[in-house]
């Protein structure tokens, strides 16, 4: 409950800074302290220590996986402000703004982390998207912002269009808003009824959830509204928005997948095979870094969509994992890529002579990103693939997946190949010298954890 | 403690030398670190108790960071320690652009090199395999020749498939231990049944075959040769490629004894097809680059052959074989190297008589070349005859077939020999001088190696006895 409460509070919070004072970096500051104060709470609320509780009757329910996920979440958002605060506030005039509609997404993703029925479910991701909306179209003076804002808006709506209808449809099976479906009683032959309001309830449902993490085929947005957004938060849509609607995503499924029977999986399959496929092939004919960076969301969301095709320990460690993995990486990557003014493969030619702590840093990230032993990135993906295989899936699917996994080295790997050997004249924005540390030590920390995973894991079962 | 150090020492220098500034300094100190791993990896093998570590890693994942070192490790090592030196000392006048980030990530290749030579844990085993791999890519694309990007490319994708294909493979096994464990041993006890086997048998085996490689999956192979800095090139073919050899020897024949006994006789022909296709294309070639690639694949498959021909003697002439190419084939990347600067040029028709201007390099590359067509008194005679002698017990047609690939070795490199070194005096080779003194320190080194194993072996053969006699009583 903390963490819905805080982020609340330090939404308005930040709303007022702006009248305060003017200097943007005042502000940032305020939004860094804010956001150490809201990890704090969350991090107390896990372990007990002074935690508010309010009688919510099993709207919500704080789990450990949950508020330890929210925490991961939050300091995603602290490490995102730490290295980007400084593009928030070139986006435009508003920055106390951006930041309140920053923390009103956490309010969001924290009762995503936390919810128990479907109508929290339905808030949070209302209030999750709906300041995403206005975020996308934050550089009011740019068309391609304003269609990207727009479009996302018209696609967004209709997705929470047919979850309030799987919703609805679930409620009228169920009587109720609770994630459980109550056992079925068999009719006077013994055959237990199939409730089809309650299977079509969850099949929209699943529809509504793909749409809101882009997964094929319901990701057409996530193309345009990427590379439309402004960079800045586009980094943060891509990272911390779609790690929450994942872990919504699992919540949601968790107790209900066994509903649809057999018919789950190949569901399940079809989605992640095709995924896998539009995301990593169109990834690979993009000209544009921050479109290939979308198409490669679509591609990561593949791989993190193998923890719901198997629901067990290893999956639940691992989506962990490749939230940490994908939000640093990516994090990572798109504070590089701010700084480089053309965001085609081009203007990154020769990358690594004029900015050589940048462009390491952005190899690693790029070597976590395509799975590479040693970083974050390998173990996110093992613990996904280890997760097929101890379930018993099927074989072919991992297969099938590494393929992919080599697949994406090639469109990874070619700013790598821009960077380094190809010469040019990039133009790059001015790096201060504690950005540069700061990009390096989130590398290093991506480096950390490719050699010993436990560093995130530990904490989950203390 | 001491095989931890093969590791550090190589990894620790490595990076040391990435962060200098000086390039000069960079290459004295990398030299004198790859001195320091020898004489390492010297006493590791001189050690009276096999030479171990372990360690705790990823707990809950069931790895721990093991290193053994067996006999087959012995040799591996020591031959990764050898070549380094030899390398750093041959290019030592060559002049490289950015030299400390050169030399730094050539140690790093040799950290990663030593780590799978010596990892007795899958999963620490696939991280090196790949470790090994990452530095080489920015060696051969930041410092090779013009078409280097492209090709470099297509050689770690080709690599990093195969590799993945090994993962996946990996987590099979490792979910079918008995004690949820990585280690080698736990590997070694698993139970499958033939047919699973014969699919996990592959995975593993193409990510191996990739790396030799073997036909059909050598494609990358002769344009990563000619285009990587010379210096890789001697890691790649010297060195690098025994990673694929050593792991079928490591995790595939103990792990896998059905399907290697059933899927043996396939190889075994995949092995000689590209033994005599190469040659041919060898014989074909005007690039000297270009030949000794084939030439390189030529060998390897006589020795994929013997493996899988799971004889004992043929075994020990692999192990030796493994040592001896090893170096020979640096020898011939040295003189490669020489004769491009000097002549500007890597078309043999282009070349002749540098014997009249450089008599000591002439005298050196025809010890070399001896070597590579496995003449008597040469070490890799001992090597290729024990290969031979093994295949020969197990299927006398094959060995008769791959024993063509013996003359074919001989008519393209005496062939690669005569348009060098004899003949009249070349265009070319009017302006060229004899070789520097640390070329010829490098080459006389190797020379003495060539003479002195190839007189008497025994020594190496008795440190990888242990090795095989293992593999045969795994059977």
């Amino acid at each position: 409950m903390n963490a819905i409460i805080f982020s609340a509070i330090m939404g308005v919070v930040m709303m007022f800074s702006g009248i305060i004072t003017e200097k943007k970096s005042a502000i940032s500051f305020v939004a860094v302290v804010a956001l150490f104060i809201l990890l704090a709470a969350n991090i107390a609320n896990t372990y007990g220590l002074c935690s508010i509780s309010i009688n919510t009757h099993d709207l919500l329910h704080f789990s450990k996986f949950g508020l330890y996920f929210n925490s991961i979440l939050i300091t995603a958002a602290l490490i995102f402000v730490l290295l980007s605060g400084s593009a928030v506030e070139k986006v435009g005039n508003y920055a106390a703004d951006y930041y309140a509609l920053i923390f009103f997404v956490l309010c969001g993703t924290s009762i995503l982390t936390s919810f128990n029925g479907l109508l929290m479910l339905f808030l949070g991701i209302e209030i999750m998207t709906i300041p995403l909306y206005i975020l996308t179209g934050a550089d009011k003076k740019n068309l391609k912002s304003n269609e990207a804002s727009l479009k996302y808006f018209l696609m967004g709506s209709f997705s929470t269009g047919i979850m309030l209808m799987g919703i609805a449809l679930v409620y009228g099976a169920n009587g109720s808003f609770a994630l459980t479906t109550p056992a079925a009683v068999p009719n006077s032959a013994g055959v237990i009824p199939v409730s089809f309001l309650l299977v079509g309830g969850y099949i929209l449902l699943f529809v509504s959830m793909c749409f809101k993490v882009s997964a094929a085929p319901f990701h057409f947005w996530t193309p345009d509204v990427y590379d439309g957004a402004p960079t800045v938060f586009t980094a943060f849509m891509s990272t911390i928005v779609k790690a929450a609607g994942f872990f919504a995503f699992l919540v949601l499924f968790e107790a209900n997948a066994t509903l649809l029977g057999p018919s789950w999986k190949i569901m399940l399959t079809f989605v992640i095979i095709a995924t896998l496929l539009i995301g990593n092939i169109t990834a690979v004919f993009q000209q544009s870094v921050k479109r290939m960076l979308a198409y490669s969301s679509i591609a990561q969301a593949g791989f993190m969509l193998f923890a719901l095709y198997t629901y067990n320990d290893l999956a639940k460690e691992g989506i962990l994992l490749y939230a940490v993995a994908y939000c640093l990486a990516t994090i990572g990557f798109f504070a590089v890529l701010v700084k480089v003014k053309d965001h085609s493969f081009d203007g990154f030619n020769g990358l690594a002579k004029a900015q050589p702590v940048l462009a390491f840093s952005a190899v690693v990230f790029l070597m976590s990103l395509a799975g590479i032993p040693l970083t974050a990135g390998f173990f996110a993906k093992y613990y996904m693939l280890a997760a097929v295989i101890k379930s018993g899936g099927s074989f072919w699917i991992v297969l099938v997946a590494l393929v992919f996994a080599a697949i994406s080295v090639y469109y990874y790997f070619k700013v790598i190949q821009a960077m380094y050997f190809k010469s040019g004249d990039p133009e790059i924005m001015e790096v201060s010298s504690g950005y540069k540390t700061a990009i390096v030590l989130v590398s290093l920390l991506v480096i950390a954890i490719g050699v010993l995973p436990s560093i995130v894991l530990n904490w989950f079962y203390f | 403690m001491i095989a931890l150090l093969l590791i550090l020492t190589p990894l620790a220098t490595g990076l040391l030398s990435i962060l200098m500034t000086k390039g000069g300094f960079a290459k004295n100190f990398s030299l004198l670190a790859s001195l320091v791993t020898l004489v390492i990896a010297i006493a590791a093998i001189q050690a009276p108790v096999a030479p171990a570590f372990d360690i705790v890693w990823l707990n809950n994942l069931g790895s721990r960071f093991t290193l053994k070192m067996d006999g087959m490790s012995k040799m591996l090592c020591l031959l990764t320690a050898v070549a380094f030196p030899i390398i750093f000392t041959s290019v030592y006048k060559n002049t490289y652009k950015n030299a400390a980030s050169f030399f730094g990530l050539m140690l790093l290749t040799q950290a990663g090199l030593m780590g799978v030579f010596l990892a007795a844990d899958a999963l620490l085993f696939y991280f090196f395999w790949e470790f090994a791999l990452i530095p080489v890519y920015f060696l051969c694309s930041i410092w090779g020749g013009e078409k280097r990007i492209a090709v470099t490319f297509k050689f770690f994708i080709y690599t990093f498939l195969g590799s993945l294909l090994m993962l996946a493979g990996i987590l099979f096994i490792y979910f079918r231990t008995a004690d949820h464990s990585f280690a080698l041993q736990s590997f070694y006890h698993v139970n499958l049944s033939g047919k699973e086997q014969s699919l996990i048998f592959w995975l593993f085996f193409v990510a191996f075959a990739i790396k030799m490689p073997i036909f059909p999956f050598h494609t990358w192979q002769p344009d990563a040769y000619e285009q990587a800095p010379t210096a890789t090139t001697m890691v790649l073919s010297g060195v690098m490629v025994k990673m694929g050899l050593y792991a079928v020897l490591r995790w595939l024949l103990p792990v896998f004894p059905l399907a290697t006994a059933q899927f043996s006789n396939v190889i075994i022909i995949l092995s000689v097809i590209g033994m005599i296709y190469a040659s041919l294309i060898a014989i074909r070639q005007d690039d000297i680059k270009r030949l000794i690639a084939y030439s390189s694949i030529a060998h390897i498959g006589l020795m994929s052959a013997a493996i899988f021909s799971a004889d004992k003697t043929a075994l020990e002439g692999v192990m030796l074989q493994m040592f001896n190419h090893g170096i020979n084939v640096i020898g011939l990347w040295i003189i490669a190297d020489i004769i491009e600067q000097q002549l500007g040029t890597r078309k043999m028709s282009e070349m002749g008589g540098l014997a009249q201007k450089a008599p000591a390099m002439a005298i050196l590359f025809v010890v070399m070349a001896f070597a590579n067509v496995a003449l008597p008194l040469t070490n890799a005679f001992i090597g290729e005859f024990l290969m031979f002698s093994g295949l020969f017990r197990v299927n006398m047609i094959i060995a008769a077939v791959a024993g063509v690939s013996i003359i074919l070795a001989a008519v393209y490199t005496l062939n690669m020999v005569q348009k060098v070194i004899y003949g009249e005096l070349g265009e070319t080779a009017i302006k060229s001088t004899d070789i520097k003194l640390n070329v010829k320190l490098a080459l006389v080194v190797i020379a003495l190696a060539i003479i002195a194993l190839g007189i008497y072996p025994q020594p190496m053969i008795n440190l990888t006895n242990d090795s095989v006699v293992g593999l045969i009583i795994k059977k």
